[in-house]
């Protein structure tokens, strides 16, 4: 430790942390449009900079190393006036349409700029114009309003491993461009929208459905149903101001019937129908020699990636369709057929926390006889704009249960929202399925908790197993080469998309706090902690599922509505 | 007894590759050192006499063939060159060299004939070859203007009537140190570089330095980076000597992106191997085994000579593994650039060769701590890697005894713009401006008068008049707001608008930005639309843009300011220099483009509006039907008029006008002929390098 003055106050520092970092810790703040946790830093935005004694120049405390008795001034009229002169300079040919735009009131830049006190165009410069690439099913980029953080490159490139888009062109010509300039529709993008979440602006958006789910609810011949994900009740309340990690999920219920929904479904259900088929898979292809490790394909981004760069491990990925996919699936077929509804007449709607997932409701796969399991996503944030823009009280309404029987889940199935999830829940059934005898702890530590991978070895009776759980896909870029340089010790490994699973999705509510995404996770585990019903093979709809319609786990009928393939994909990298 | 060095020396010593010694340098040049052999060290002393052209047997013709020599048409001097040996059946040697400096002589040829001295004659074009060849070949000497001058040498005969090379007013004032075998040897021949000392440094540093004795040695001497920045090298090394790593490297930094500057592909194409050596005592003092030469791609030549050159040193074992029974290794890698100004920033070089985007980093970490592939890298530019042998070779003491106080050695100068004598100047720090550019460059001309040169190419700043005296060090010239730089020196005249200058450095800077932070993407655009504004005529701009000009002169100081204290690397912090030193020296000149609307110096075409003199008018009527736009009214033999309102300043009646009565508006009119004057002669050396090909307009209008 060490002290450095900021402001004429004595700071403790670390010994070789950056500056910013200090004042962070300090409470101290200062504003940056481009820094990235735990990434080394860029110091491409300049808002950070600040005046220090004995540097000649203001000097960026992102990327700045502390120093014993280092002076800062952190808001001396200098810094102040670099900090908004380079707010002016981005708006001189800024769009300026933040009544349009859909980031008003969570843009950063227009933040800043009313911090700041921009008050006039000081700088008058031609607006910028580019082409909008709404060639995505998932996201659309609007590179108007891009200020060029280089946020979305780097967690595009460095995190997810993807490395979709970077910079191209020189001086004011610079851009954000795929490969080529290619629409993103055939670039290497696997749609998982961590770059819109990370996207100071609104140059990066999700492809909106709001459009399509309106009409539908307001077209009397079509029965309208909902399913939510199991990481959107826990996020939700964000965009209504309430602390991260408070779980809205009566309330939400009770929002989706204002607005008109027939019937209010949990994806968590089919969540909990996901681990009976993947856990049946698992025992099935350990005990039949089948392909190992097995993976989970519940992430519709993680699917993309391995059938464009990994194709050969396609076959080592889990055949069963995703939570939203299987629930869509059997709305439209046992549901149908039990409400003596014409599925044609279903419009199915999902909420989901993801972008990848409107991608994955399109997929030629994801059809049955020409319908569609799923006909509409709309993210937790777009969820939120319908709320408002119906007006509704969301702080006065009262808590309401989801219907039946998709409405039944148990507390595995919500885990499903946070890295390791997934796994936890299939291990409590598994563990069930081949000993016949539930876990005594059903508390798996070992695959809790934020870190990007993680990997323990568990005994299920006789069995040993090697499991690997990783968010993030250059985590799981790197343990496919590892996988691919012939480690073979692993059965089991569960990957999601996005750093963090569900609870951090590329459509959650915008947040740059990483304390936001961790007390959505705990409300998930909080939930495990109190509810009676922990695990899959227990929820009795499930059960009933089954006994009615499905016969058993892998049945015919499983396989031709709950299973799915894999295409290998040529992209432009 | 010997062709060339590396013919087997004895029946004793035969070094090669495989069976490397550390005397290998000078037993080539000497003969054995390990045992006596007297018949063979004198014929190795022949064969470096020979090789150094001190004794001839064949008449020897030298052409200048740099790319500065090709440009001028050295190729096709070369040709007639050989026509004329073959026609005449006469036995001479042909050597193609590098640039001696004098650009603007181009295309030179050297001839020596066996026991007389090398005499240079300039502007010796193909059609010229013959009569000179006819001339020289006989002893005689062609006429006086074609000489530029002869060689001094002791032991060979001099030609009467001719001066010598180093008395000539180009050379006199120069100290030629990095430039030493420039245009003098065969760029191609390891073997003439090693006899005239080359590579000796190296051996001996090899033999008897630690590399802590080698970074000692430069620091001592006070040399500091050439490439611009002017950090003591020595300091840099001993960064680098102290960071632990497996692995370090060096990188040379041939990315020359100045515009108007030239002076490190001069150096590689006519002296490739003083770099080299600099590089392998560099590496060597540093602890890297892996050096990279970033090199412009646009450079074909150069990088085709040093390719070469490496792998000549290789076949010497000058290069490669255990060097000179060392046990240092080295091994130089050529990597091309795409020919991003921003490249040539350190971090962002670092990015580029590594196959990323040329983008900066933040710095720290120094790449001296954490450069390439994150391990320690030292950056050096050419002329400070060309600097290095010499240290090496006559002690730091010999270096540090020329130069000033802060700024030790001599300084390339890529001499341009408009001045007689255009090329590459290397002069003693210390040295005046006023000396580079009227002893060395001739001064204006056409007699015109000075206006300022720019010093330090876009980073860099203008030097007026009032200041021509200033010393060539790294402080000196900071006390007038320019910055040595690599080395570009672009002189302006009176006809020169500094607004139109300041706007060119401007339009340059921001093409070349990389777009990573925003107060120099963003930044450098706005500045730039300010001078776009204020050199806009009014009768282009519509609604607001009138405010808007001036509004832009308002925030103009503040977008430097902001610019300069916030940018991300060098090329940001320094961007708005040339806007600043412009307004620091000619505040006048924006005062009349922002208040007068008009440009003093008649070069921006918006601003201009022509009159005709009544008085001189005879109304002839040749300007009329040259009028684009109808502006010019006048019946035959009378008087004719100008509409200034349709008027757009193409100068089409100016140069019609035989009569001198067309002048520009609010000027004084002088009464002797008009003085067109062709813009690109004034620029040549410019124009050569390419760099100046968005040059608009700049026609001399003002009347003496």
């Amino acid at each position: 430790m060490l002290t450095i003055d900021v402001n004429g106050r004595q700071v403790e520092a670390k010994e070789g942390e950056m500056l910013l970092k200090s004042l962070q810790r300090a409470g101290i703040q200062v504003p940056t449009l481009c820094h990235m946790e735990g990434l080394f830093p860029t110091g491409a935005c300049r808002m950070c900079v600040v005046e220090v004694s004995g540097m000649p120049n203001l000097a960026p405390s992102c990327a700045l190393p502390v120093q014993k008795g280092m002076v800062v001034r952190t808001h001396s009229p200098r810094a102040l006036r670099a900090r908004k002169t380079i707010i002016e300079l981005l708006l001189a040919n800024h769009p300026d349409d933040c009544l349009y735009c859909v980031r008003s009131n969570t843009c950063e830049l227009q933040r800043l700029a009313s911090e700041l006190g921009v008050r006039q165009r000081r700088f008058a410069g031609a607006r910028r114009v580019h082409n909008e690439d709404v060639s995505s099913p998932s996201i659309v980029r609007d590179p108007d309003k891009c200020i060029l953080c280089g946020k979305c490159v780097r967690v595009c490139e460095e995190i997810q491993g993807v490395g979709a888009i970077d910079f191209a062109g020189r001086g004011s010509q610079a851009c954000i461009s795929t490969a080529f300039g290619e629409s993103l529709n055939i670039a290497s993008c696997v749609f998982c929208g961590q770059c819109i979440v990370n996207c100071p602006t609104g140059a990066l958006r999700e492809q909106s459905h709001i459009k399509e789910v309106t009409a539908a609810l307001n077209n009397p011949e079509l029965t309208v149903v909902v399913q939510h994900a199991p990481s959107v009740s826990v996020a939700l309340g964000e965009e209504f101001g309430l602390k991260p990690g408070t779980d809205v999920n009566g309330v939400m219920t009770a929002a989706f019937r204002q607005m008109g929904f027939a019937r209010v479904f949990d994806t968590s259900f089919s969540a909990d129908l996901t681990v009976m088929e993947e856990g049946s898979e698992l025992v099935h292809r350990i005990q039949n020699g089948g392909v190992l490790p097995l993976m989970t394909s519940c992430s519709p981004g993680w699917v993309k990636f391995v059938e464009q760069f990994y194709p050969e491990f396609m076959k080592n990925l889990s055949t069963c369709k995703s939570p939203q996919q299987m629930l869509g699936a059997v709305i439209k077929s046992y549901y149908a057929e039990k409400e003596k509804l014409d599925p044609e007449n279903i419009f199915s709607v999902a909420i989901m926390p993801c972008t990848a997932k409107k991608f994955e409701s399109g997929r030629n796969e994801m059809m049955n006889e020409g319908v569609p399991d799923i006909d509409a996503v709309l993210t937790t944030r777009e969820l939120a704009r319908v709320i408002r823009m119906r007006h509704i009280d969301f702080h006065s309404l009262k808590p309401e249960a989801p219907d039946l029987p998709f409405g039944e889940r148990s507390t595995a199935g919500k885990l499903f929202g946070a890295t390791g999830g997934v796994m936890e829940a299939a291990l409590r059934s598994a563990y069930f399925l081949i000993t016949g005898k539930e876990l005594e702890n059903l508390k798996i530590e070992a695959v809790r908790g934020l870190k990007g991978v993680k990997e323990a070895r568990i005994n299920i009776g006789d069995l040993e197993l090697g499991i690997a759980v990783v968010s993030g896909l250059a985590n799981a870029r790197a343990l496919l080469e590892e996988l691919r340089a012939g480690r073979n010790d692993l059965h089991f490994i569960e990957v999601m998309t996005c750093p963090g699973g569900c609870v951090n999705g590329g459509g959650q509510p915008f947040t740059t706090d990483k304390e936001a995404v961790k007390a959505r996770m705990q409300a998930l585990y909080t939930l495990d902690r109190d509810e009676p019903v922990r695990t899959a093979h227990s929820n009795t709809a499930v059960q009933r599922l089954y006994e009615e319609f499905l016969g058993a786990p892998l049945s015919e009928k499983s396989h031709h509505l709950l299973h799915t393939h894999y295409c290998e994909r040529e992209v432009t990298t | 007894m010997f062709d060339e060095l590396r013919d087997q020396i004895c029946e004793h010593c035969w070094h090669g590759v495989e069976r490397p010694c550390p005397d290998l340098v000078t037993c080539l040049t000497q003969g054995p050192v390990c045992h006596e052999d007297k018949a063979v060290a004198k014929a190795r002393k022949e064969l470096t006499k020979s090789l150094r052209r001190e004794r001839l047997t064949k008449t020897t013709i030298f052409v200048g063939a740099g790319t500065c020599g090709l440009g001028a048409g050295a190729g096709k001097t070369l040709t007639a060159v050989r026509t004329y040996l073959a026609r005449h059946n006469t036995q001479a040697d042909i050597v193609e060299v590098g640039c001696i400096g004098l650009c603007s002589a181009e295309p030179l040829v050297d001839v020596q004939l066996p026991g007389m001295t090398r005499i240079s004659f300039q502007g010796v074009t193909a059609d010229k070859v013959d009569d000179l060849l006819d001339a020289v070949l006989k002893g005689d000497l062609p006429e006086s203007s074609m000489i530029l001058g002869q060689f001094r040498a002791n032991e060979l005969t001099m030609w009467d009537n001719a001066v010598f090379l180093d008395q000539h007013p180009f050379f006199a004032p120069q100290t030629r140190w990095v430039l030493a075998n420039c245009g003098i040897i065969d760029p191609s021949s390891i073997d003439e570089y090693i006899a005239r000392g080359g590579y000796e440094a190296l051996a001996n540093t090899l033999r008897t330095k630690t590399r802590q004795d080698v970074c000692d040695a430069v620091e001592k001497s006070g040399l500091r980076g050439r490439g611009g920045g002017g950090f003591p090298t020595g300091r840099k090394w001993k960064f680098a000597l102290a960071a632990e790593s497996e692995q370090k490297y060096l990188i040379c930094n041939a990315d020359e992106g100045d515009p108007g500057a030239f002076m490190d592909r001069a150096v590689i194409e006519g002296d490739p191997h003083r770099m080299l050596e600099g590089m392998a005592i560099a590496a060597y003092a540093i602890g890297a085994t892996k050096a990279y030469v970033y090199i412009r791609a646009e450079y074909p030549l150069a990088i085709a000579r040093l390719k070469h050159a490496i792998a000549q040193a290789e076949a010497y074992g000058l290069l490669g593994d255990n060097i000179l029974d060392s046990g240092f290794n080295l091994h130089i890698i050529i990597k091309k650039g795409a020919g991003a100004f921003v490249c040539g920033e350190e971090t962002a070089l670092i990015n580029s060769v590594e196959g990323k985007r040329g983008m900066p980093r933040p710095r720290p970490p120094f790449p001296a701590v954490r450069g390439l592939f994150d391990k320690p890298t030292v950056i050096n530019n050419v002329e400070t890697m060309a600097n290095i042998p010499g240290i090496l070779a006559k002690g730091a003491e010999a270096f540090a005894a020329v130069g000033t106080e802060g700024s030790k050695g001599t300084k390339v100068f890529a001499l341009s713009g408009k001045v007689t004598r255009t090329g590459l100047v290397e002069v003693a720090m210390g040295t005046s401006i006023r000396t580079v550019v009227f002893d060395c460059g001739g001064g204006i001309p056409k007699g015109k008068k000075y206006k300022a040169v720019q010093i330090g190419g876009p980073s860099g700043g203008c030097i007026p008049t009032q200041h021509l005296d200033i010393k060539v060090d790294y402080e000196s010239l900071k006390t007038v707001g320019a910055m040595m730089g690599s080395g570009g020196l672009v002189v302006m005249d009176e006809d020169t608008c500094m607004v139109d200058v300041a706007k060119f450095f401007m339009e340059f800077i921001q093409r070349e930005s990389c777009g990573k932070c925003i107060p120099c993407r963003e930044g450098t655009l706005r500045m730039l639309e300010v001078l776009q504004h204020i050199t806009r005529g009014r009768k282009g701009e519509k609604g607001n843009e009138a405010l808007e000009r001036f509004q832009g002169v308002m925030y103009l100081n503040r977008l430097a300011q902001v610019i300069r204290d916030t940018s991300l690397c060098g090329l940001g912090q320094t961007a708005p220099n040339p806007v600043l030193s412009t307004l620091r020296w000619f505040r006048d000149e924006y005062e009349a483009h922002i208040f007068e609307r008009r440009c003093p110096a008649g070069a921006c075409t918006e601003l201009r509006t022509f009159v005709i003199d009544a008085d001189a008018c005879t109304g002839c009527g040749n300007c009329k039907p040259k009028c684009p736009t109808e502006a010019i009214v006048g019946l035959p033999q009378r008087m004719h008029y100008i509409i200034a309102e349709k008027c757009i300043g193409c100068s089409g009646c100016f140069d019609a006008c035989n009569h001198g009565a067309v002048h520009l508006a609010g000027m004084a009119l002088a009464t002797a002929a008009p003085v067109v004057q062709e813009a690109s002669d004034a620029v040549v050396g410019v124009f050569a390098q390419g760099a100046f090909k968005d040059w608009h307009g700049g026609r001399g209008l003002l009347r003496e």
